[in-house]
């Protein structure tokens, strides 16, 4: 069993993004440790890209931070292969299909499984593009983790019964961001996922109050949650570990 | 699997929101361009809202002048809007129409596919939003105001480099925010399948007429057929009914700004490398780690640091060639149109005529270039007396 498929043995997981990079990557991997200890159970890590498309508002401004201030998926590589065998979470990269492709798909595989990266999520590679990516992550144990969105319907089940490590549910249309309001049938979403496959489904896009990890976690295996927390490294900075620290305990312990 | 493939190029690379959509519209489209009835509906828009067929025009003076081939002009800055942009959005709202949305939306860099987006939208009783670069919306005031002026919804884009590629950026995002009542009018040869084949086919018309009109003045194809590039619309449009014909060589012209050696360039095929961006695998504009490069170009319209799928394709075959153009080239040879012919033409289309300039002198007299004359140069006055020092305003 894969170190995803572990993290939601104990309870619903939690699974907090941060942006590589953002304000620096010392400060990233102060907030990968603080966060492992806080209870999160698998760490989204996102390498910045310049047209992230798939985000909201939050999360662009926190990968141009990132890029101006220089950091690079080598640069990113390094700060992992130091963090990881300090982490007793698993730990996935976010980003999106150019970087990967351009650094070369089995290299940055390769550099994954070499410095304890454990997944990949990649929205803008859908079921119909995996190819691209597949073949390498198997050679090199990646799982390529799969999304479904409120408009997937009856791909649903063709996406469910292929995918890897955990479903990546996406609550909302749109772009990321933090909303007051989720309007999606998420009971109705996993439960078609249940029909055909027993894979762990975590919920993301939107969800940023323990109120509402609570009310996702009564249908799904776990939680994700990026805008919210990116935005309070943007407003803490350097200093923003312990905030961060904080915020994932009281969403972790909602969970739980 | 993987569709919409031009050798290795193409692809569906968008989010799985996006999925269920861009089916759709391949199923529909299929459907509908075999439907009689869209055909005709279609045929009769092109004729009598957008002036269609535009003049392939023998530009008498401006041959003598270079003392070589022989120049034609293929007149699309006479269509309705002033630009090629008509044909594929025509086509496009009409079958959104058909599709039963109510909403369309589009990027644009010049303004000139907002304007053509804005028209379309306005006679056909569609709500329209177009996403805009700050830059761009600054660069092109005249066309913001005419969008708006039509009814549509301009968004300045601030993020980025606040132009064309962030303005696609921002389209594709809000098509996943609201995708259900909403068709995305891509206005080029890009992005992910259907759209590059939709927007060819829609732009097709263009080397179709060309070839008709050639042979009806000529009597044979002409040896040369020329456009700018920037995604790559107009230049697929005026190319597509060639590709087959192996003696007529196809030449796109791209921006290279300041210069192909210096940072502050969009010439795609000349300094780009295989990439995957905006739903496609493709050529564009990047640095070692994938991030997409800051382009510039004089020109909005070819500000972009892609190109379609297709060229990119037309180029790894050797059926297409590419040449880089840069903004002083471009200026003069918009100068020079006007000068010479009393045509205005848009600085994108400046870049063809530019290397028309460069290439007929060496050409006999009995070779034909045709170029397209992708749009009119009204929208670009007051940019370039700035380029030239003198500061107006509209």
């Amino acid at each position: 069993m894969s170190k995803i498929k572990d993290a939601f043995k104990n309870g619903k997981a939690f699974i907090p993004f941060v942006t590589a990079g953002d304000p620096n990557l010392d400060v990233t991997k102060k907030l990968i440790l603080a966060m492992d200890k806080s209870g999160a159970d698998i760490i989204e890590i996102g390498i910045p890209f310049s047209d992230p498309v798939a985000e909201g508002i939050v999360i662009q401004q926190a990968d141009e931070r990132a890029l101006s201030a220089g950091t690079t998926t080598d640069k990113i590589f390094d700060m992992v292969k130091e963090v990881s065998p300090q982490c007793s979470c698993a730990l996935a990269f976010m980003t999106y299909i150019n970087p990967i492709y351009v650094y070369g798909v089995d290299k940055f595989m390769e550099n994954c499984s070499k410095s304890g990266i454990s997944a990949v999520i990649v929205p803008d590679v859908p079921f119909e593009e995996k190819a691209e990516l597949a073949p390498a992550c198997e050679k090199f144990g990646i799982d390529l983790i799969s999304l479904i969105a409120p408009t997937s319907k009856d791909r649903i089940e063709t996406i469910a019964k292929e995918a890897q490590g955990f479903l990546y549910c996406v609550s909302s249309m749109g772009v990321t961001g933090v909303r007051s309001e989720i309007t999606t049938n998420i009971g109705e979403m996993i439960a078609t996922v249940k029909k055909v496959s027993d894979i762990p489904c975590a919920v993301g896009f939107g969800i940023s109050t323990p109120k509402q990890a609570q009310e996702m976690a009564k249908y799904a295996d776990g939680v994700i949650v990026g805008s919210a927390i990116v935005k309070i490294i943007a407003q803490y900075g350097v200093n923003s570990v312990k905030p961060v620290s904080e915020y994932v305990k009281s969403m972790k312990d909602a969970i739980r | 699997m993987s569709k919409g493939k031009f050798g290795i190029h193409g692809g569906q690379f968008v989010p799985e929101t996006l999925m269920n959509a861009v089916n759709e519209l391949e199923e529909a489209y299929n459907y509908y361009k075999n439907d009689p009835e869209f055909i005709k509906e279609l045929d009769s828009l092109m004729k009598e809202y957008a002036g269609r067929p535009s003049e392939l025009y023998y530009a008498d003076k401006m041959t003598r002048d270079l003392g070589g081939a022989k120049i034609y002009l293929k007149r699309e800055d006479l269509n309705h809007t002033g630009s090629h942009k008509i044909n594929n959005v025509l086509g496009q709202v009409l079958l959104a129409k058909k599709m039963g949305k109510k909403r369309v939306i589009a990027e644009t860099g010049a303004g000139q596919h907002g304007v053509a987006t804005a028209t379309v939208a306005a006679f056909m009783d569609m709500e329209c939003d177009v996403y805009m670069g700050k830059v761009d919306t600054d660069r092109q005031a005249l066309n913001v105001y005419r969008m708006r002026l039509l009814g549509a919804k301009v968004h300045p884009i601030t993020t980025g480099t606040q132009t064309l590629k962030d303005a696609v950026n921002e389209a594709l995002r809000e098509w996943t925010a609201r995708v259900e009542d909403t068709h995305y009018v891509l206005g080029s040869v890009m992005g992910p399948h259907p759209f590059p084949t939709i927007v060819r086919d829609f732009q097709s018309v263009i080397g179709k007429e060309v070839k008709r009109q050639i042979l009806e003045k000529e009597g044979k194809l002409p040896d040369v057929v020329m456009a700018c590039v920037g995604g790559g619309s107009n230049a697929m449009g005026i190319f597509y009914d060639f590709i087959n014909d192996k003696n007529v060589k196809l030449i796109g012209c791209e921006a290279a700004g300041l210069g192909v050696d210096n940072p502050k360039n969009a010439a795609t095929v000349a300094n780009g490398s295989l990439g995957i961006f905006h739903g496609m695998k493709s050529y564009f504009c990047q640095d070692e780690y994938g991030q997409i490069a800051p382009v510039y170009s004089i020109s909005a319209g070819l500000d972009y640091p892609g190109i379609g799928p297709e060229h990119a394709n037309l180029h790894d075959t050797g059926r297409a060639e590419y040449v880089p153009i840069t903004d002083e080239e471009a200026v003069r040879a918009f100068e020079y149109l006007s000068r010479t012919e009393g045509i205005i033409p848009a600085i994108e289309s400046a870049h063809a005529v530019a290397y028309a300039m460069k290439l007929a002198p060496k050409m006999s007299k009995d070779k034909i270039i045709v170029i397209n004359l992708s749009g009119r140069g009204d929208k670009d006055v007051a940019a370039i007396a700035r380029y030239r020092g003198e500061d107006i305003h509209e």
